[in-house]
């Protein structure tokens, strides 16, 4: 796999979401990638940055243009060092919310993407990685 | 700055402010359609005499000082005043830099058979300025977030209206993101507007909504929650293809909610339920 762009951005107010969310968007366009993979790609990250200020107390994300087998794609690392997740494997389970939430951001963000990582640390903060193809494979 | 220079400066007030308003004026830049000439020489005038009365303090370098207090309100105020009337941050910056050649040609004149104490008093002169200018830059950076700020709200406000448009049918176009606080704003119209009108039905029209995740999802739900214990069923149209993907693949249950893809076809759901019947009258009655 190959990057071939990479940028930052800080995420610490609500409003910053909106910014973050146009960015992916043209990022996504310039990959040449379909409105319905644009769509599912923007709705994953703005469901993994709503975590990171909720529950993270926000933190920096990461957008890169990456391809793999001349395939291109976009890559979003989400990064906070808020109390991190104590149980993983519950967290992704459909329904399970700490907060009053529906509980589908982290399971359903990965129904949305075709690679979903997820790093996290109690104490020390949670890192999630998503990618999403152009072909949506 | 020493006390000599500053005394000085102070006696050539008068030819300092001639030739700075000269050059001011003879700028390509000027923005004469929004100052006029005369609220310029007044500005420049107030700002220029407390600039000299604080060069005799004895603290002249320190912009933080209690002999800056009064240039820093003028400051604030020109830069403020001159974010609100739409000058470039280049002529508000440009504005207290083109002060500081004028004085650099009058110290020169002054100080012309000493280099040493001229280079110094050029360098001091030189900091003073440019610690005002970064002064001049945050209060006007400041006056330009007010001006977004009051926009966000303004705008907040305009883009949640409830529609009545037929007898019992209320229609709220949603345009833009939707977070608690605008939920808060749209629930609380729609609720009031319910009450007034006395509808049974609400269409609300998401097309201008750019993402549905999670969350909006969920105020949407609240806000269908609500309107039915006041009576009125709630319809949301304007759910375009790739956002009916990406709430299924998300795993939204919205089966207990009316969904339609257009207002229209909203509109034609809402007529069966209040059994209204819309029909095409003859030509002749028309009245077009």
């Amino acid at each position: 796999m190959i990057v071939l762009s990479k940028e930052k951005l800080p995420i610490q107010r609500e409003q910053d979401v909106i910014l973050f969310r146009n960015r992916i968007k043209e990022l996504a366009t310039k990959t040449g990638m379909s409105l319905v993979n644009q769509t599912k790609l923007i709705t994953a990250a703005s469901e993994l940055v709503r975590n990171m200020l909720r529950y993270g107390g926000g933190g920096v994300t990461q957008l890169e243009i990456v391809s793999k087998n001349s395939i291109p794609g976009v890559r979003l690392t989400f990064k906070d060092e808020g109390p991190g997740i104590p149980d993983v494997q519950q967290a992704m389970k459909d329904g399970f919310s700490t907060g009053k939430s529906l509980g589908l951001g982290l399971p359903g963000a990965k129904r949305l993407v075709n690679e979903f990582d997820i790093k996290s640390e109690p104490g020390k903060g949670t890192t999630v990685t998503i990618t999403r193809w152009k072909n949506g494979l | 700055m020493n006390k000599d220079t500053a005394a000085y400066l102070k006696g050539k007030k008068k030819q300092i402010l001639e030739t700075w308003m000269h050059n001011q004026v003879q700028d390509a830049a000027l923005r004469d359609d929004l100052m006029s000439v005369a609220e310029l020489q007044q500005q420049s005038e107030e700002f220029l005499s407390a600039l000299l009365n604080a060069f005799g303090t004895p603290e002249a370098e320190d912009t933080q000082s209690a002999g800056y207090e009064p240039i820093n309100d003028i400051l604030s105020e020109i830069a403020i005043s001159r974010a609100r009337q739409g000058f470039s941050p280049r002529e508000t910056n440009t504005y207290i830099l083109s002060l500081k050649q004028v004085l650099s040609q009058q110290l020169e004149e002054f100080l012309s058979d000493n280099t040493a104490l001229l280079y110094r008093e050029i360098l001091s002169m030189n900091s003073i300025m440019d610690s005002l200018a970064v002064i001049a830059m945050e209060t006007y950076i400041k006056g330009r977030e007010e001006v977004i700020l009051r926009q966000t709200n303004e705008m907040s406000e305009i883009s949640t209206p409830v529609i009545r448009v037929w007898e019992g049918i209320l229609a709220l176009p949603i345009i833009g993101t939707l977070d608690s606080a605008r939920t808060q704003v749209v629930m609380e119209a729609l609720l009031e507007e319910i009450v007034a009108t006395g509808s049974r039905i609400a269409i609300l029209d998401i097309s201008g909504v750019p993402t549905v995740d999670s969350l909006v999802a969920q105020h949407l739900i609240k806000t269908v929650s609500a309107a039915r214990l006041m009576g009125a069923e709630c319809v949301i149209s304007g759910i375009r293809a790739e956002i009916a993907q990406t709430i299924v693949h998300l795993g939204i249950d919205l089966t207990n909610i009316y969904t339609k893809a257009s207002l229209a076809s909203a509109l034609k759901m809402a007529f069966s339920m209040l059994n209204i019947q819309v029909t095409r009258g003859s030509k002749q009655n028309t009245g077009f």
